[in-house]
């Protein structure tokens, strides 16, 4: 695993910091614990890891490019922007590089049936793939509000042979498909592995999904060294959960990158309908996990808000937390009309249509680009492409 | 000392096992809440577990989701939960415990949660996503003077047992199933064998057992291998649909009681 140097996190209780920790019922402990010695097991194979890079290259696509987005870049006339193309991955998202490495992981403990949650149905579809590539048993847990918004993705995920089951608690968003595939996993612990779409829940997840997603920002480093020579100046990435971003900041922490990460801010974070977590929210215990959390003055988890079904998150990766606090990256939100377009930008400048999620981090660039110079380096990870988000698209553009 | 512990010792001495029922805060209405507390412990529960509602309960089953939604829409937050644990505790002198999720707690603050359940009358906290792992980082010596009841599943290793037994205070919470709240009994003889395995291992504290308990043939199922009973789900599925004098609610704790002294 390609670490930087003075990083060695989490530490032995699964913390970064304060943050993180394994904040769950009882029945959950022994198989988090057999899931981490496993992982721990493969991590020295590097049998398991030959597999894995196999998988990646000729099933799913890796390395994805780092396209120079020469459109984009005359347009702000500024820094020079790449863009790392986890659009053009199999499944269409940065979603299958964690799904492939767990469903190894899954294979190697024995379970016969796998379960995952999904918010805009990227991590869905991935787990669904896998699952039939490997034979498995698959469900996925899906809030019916999202159902609605991402139907097109629902139908691929029955499609692949998965069964998707409604989750009508809560906002019926991410945070109650977590929910529903938590308590699934309580009850079925025995046969089922739960793949964790995102670098949250407890230890040892955020550790394992960050990992499996590292080779992100392994694959930039070495791209950017070739095209230009030398590491850039900042690497911007949105933030729901947090996977991709961890994703492709890993490797550069402490490097003098600059880290961006950008959040949802949904109708405006002076609205109470948005996701930026780190922004606005503060310490709590969700899901798992200590990290920051949207909730109220009761610590009543909030209603959140985006439009972006994978960013519609009240809560965020543990590690992201840490990060915050040392000041390892920055965050910053966006509003769901700033996103909106973002996608319109990149797609008649570059023509690369990016998911909601993805049009966060493209958003930012206003605001980061008149700070840059022509000499500086910029790298926006496209997590995914924007097919999925057509209907809410059109509908915001009205075109 | 453990007043929990002490008053389910005392009852073991007589051979008497020990009825907990769980009651959702402010469930299924406020301003009766109180009354039909009283009228639980007079029908034969010998403690309390009072819920204080979270918007996120991972551990519950529908049913208790269900209490914690109305709850919160009731009004009910800790300040609340912890003026009605006072007024009921006016009116008796058995064990009132309070269980619910860690977060609303870290919110409170935990010191003042403490003074404040303690100054309530309360006896005992369960707080059930937090294991050991993260036990000492949470209470970190905060809450003195409350026992925290901790729980065990069929999944937790021998080793476990004992560690978890060490840090318990009150009783072991013994979950007889893998699962949420109101999960079904599968097959009662591997809950069984696991209430046997936890009797061998656990040396400090009382066992009762929760989790898939919902009648008085259950509750004789497993009086023999315990020293009580913890019903929740069965509970608060029967207040949803009782009527205002919670005859059918009583009647069932009633039954309960007699399963465990038969």
């Amino acid at each position: 695993m390609s670490q930087s140097t003075n990083y060695n996190f989490p530490d032995d209780n699964g913390r970064f910091g304060k943050y993180g920790g394994k904040f769950v019922p009882e029945t959950l402990i022994t198989p988090l614990q057999e899931l981490e010695n496993m992982y721990n097991e493969l991590n020295e194979d590097p049998q398991f890891h030959d597999e894995l890079n196999k998988l990646n290259k000729e099933y799913s696509g890796r390395p994805t490019p780092l396209t120079f987005a020469e459109g984009l870049t005359n347009y702000f006339n500024r820094g020079k922007i790449y863009l790392k193309r986890e659009d053009l991955c199999h499944t269409g998202a940065h979603k299958i590089n964690n799904a492939l490495g767990q469903i190894l992981l899954a294979k190697k403990l024995g379970k016969t049936r796998i379960i995952a949650e999904t918010g805009a149905g990227q991590h869905g579809v991935a787990v669904a793939t896998v699952c039939a590539k490997f034979g498995l048993k698959c469900f996925i847990y899906m809030g019916e509000v999202d159902i609605e918004r991402q139907s097109l993705n629902v139908f691929r995920m029955k499609l692949l042979g998965a069964e998707v089951i409604p989750v009508s608690s809560g906002s019926k968003t991410l945070k109650d498909a977590t929910n529903e595939a938590i308590r699934d996993w309580v009850t079925n612990v025995k046969d089922t592995h739960y793949i964790i779409g995102s670098v949250v829940g407890p230890h040892p997840y955020p550790m394992i999904v960050r990992n499996f997603q590292s080779v992100i920002g392994i694959e930039v480093k070495e791209q950017i060294q070739k095209a230009e020579g030398r590491l850039p100046d900042y690497i911007v990435a949105c933030v729901g959960g947090g996977s991709n971003a961890i994703g492709i900041f890993f490797p550069f922490i402490n490097s003098g990158v600059k880290l961006i990460g950008v959040e949802a801010g949904g109708y405006g974070i002076n609205t109470s309908k948005h996701c930026a977590t780190l922004t606005l929210g503060r310490e709590g215990i969700f899901q798992g996990m200590k990290t920051y959390l949207l909730q109220n003055d009761e610590g009543q988890v909030s209603e959140v808000h985006s439009i972006s079904a994978g960013l519609d998150y009240p809560g965020v990766g543990p590690e992201h937390s840490f990060f915050k606090d040392e000041i390892i990256a920055d965050y910053f939100s966006v509003t769901d009309d700033e996103a909106i377009r973002a996608t319109e930008l990149l797609s008649q400048k570059e023509g690369i249509i990016p998911a909601l999620e993805s049009a966060h981090a493209i958003a930012y660039l206003d605001y980061l680009m008149p700070e840059t110079t022509k000499e500086e380096i910029i790298i926006v990870n496209v997590s995914g492409r924007g097919d999925k988000d057509l209907n809410t698209i059109k509908n915001s553009l009205g075109y | 000392m453990s007043i929990i512990a002490d008053y389910i010792s005392q009852k073991s001495k007589t051979n008497e096992k020990a009825l907990s029922v769980f009651l959702t805060a402010g469930f299924p209405n406020k301003d009766s809440f109180v009354d039909l507390a009283i009228k639980i412990l007079d029908s034969g529960a010998d403690m309390l577990e009072i819920g204080f509602p979270f918007s996120d309960p991972l551990a519950d089953g529908p049913v208790i989701q269900h209490s914690s939604q109305i709850a919160i829409e009731n009004g009910i937050n800790l300040k609340e939960t912890f003026n009605l644990v006072r007024k009921i505790r006016e009116g008796t002198e058995k064990p009132l415990i309070m269980m619910g999720y860690a977060n609303p707690v870290l919110s409170y603050g935990m010191n003042k949660f403490a003074n404040d359940a303690k100054s309530a009358g309360v006896n005992g906290v369960i707080i059930p996503d937090v294991p050991i792992e993260e036990y000492d980082n949470f209470f970190n010596g905060h809450f003195v003077g409350l026992d925290t009841i901790l729980l065990i599943t069929p999944t937790t290793s021998n080793d476990r047992i004992k560690a978890i037994d060490e840090k318990s205070s009150g009783f072991l919470y013994c979950v007889s199933v893998s699962g949420t709240t109101g999960a079904q009994q599968k097959g009662k003889s591997a809950s069984l064998d696991f209430i046997k395995r936890t009797n061998l291992i656990a040396k400090k504290n009382n066992t009762l057992v929760g989790f898939g308990i919902s009648n008085e043939n259950d509750a004789r199922a497993f009086a023999p291998y315990c020293q009580g009973i913890i019903v929740g789900s069965a509970v608060i599925k029967s207040l949803m649909n009782d009527d205002k004098s919670y005859s059918n609610t009583l009647k069932l704790i009633a039954a309960l009681k007699k399963g465990l002294s038969s």
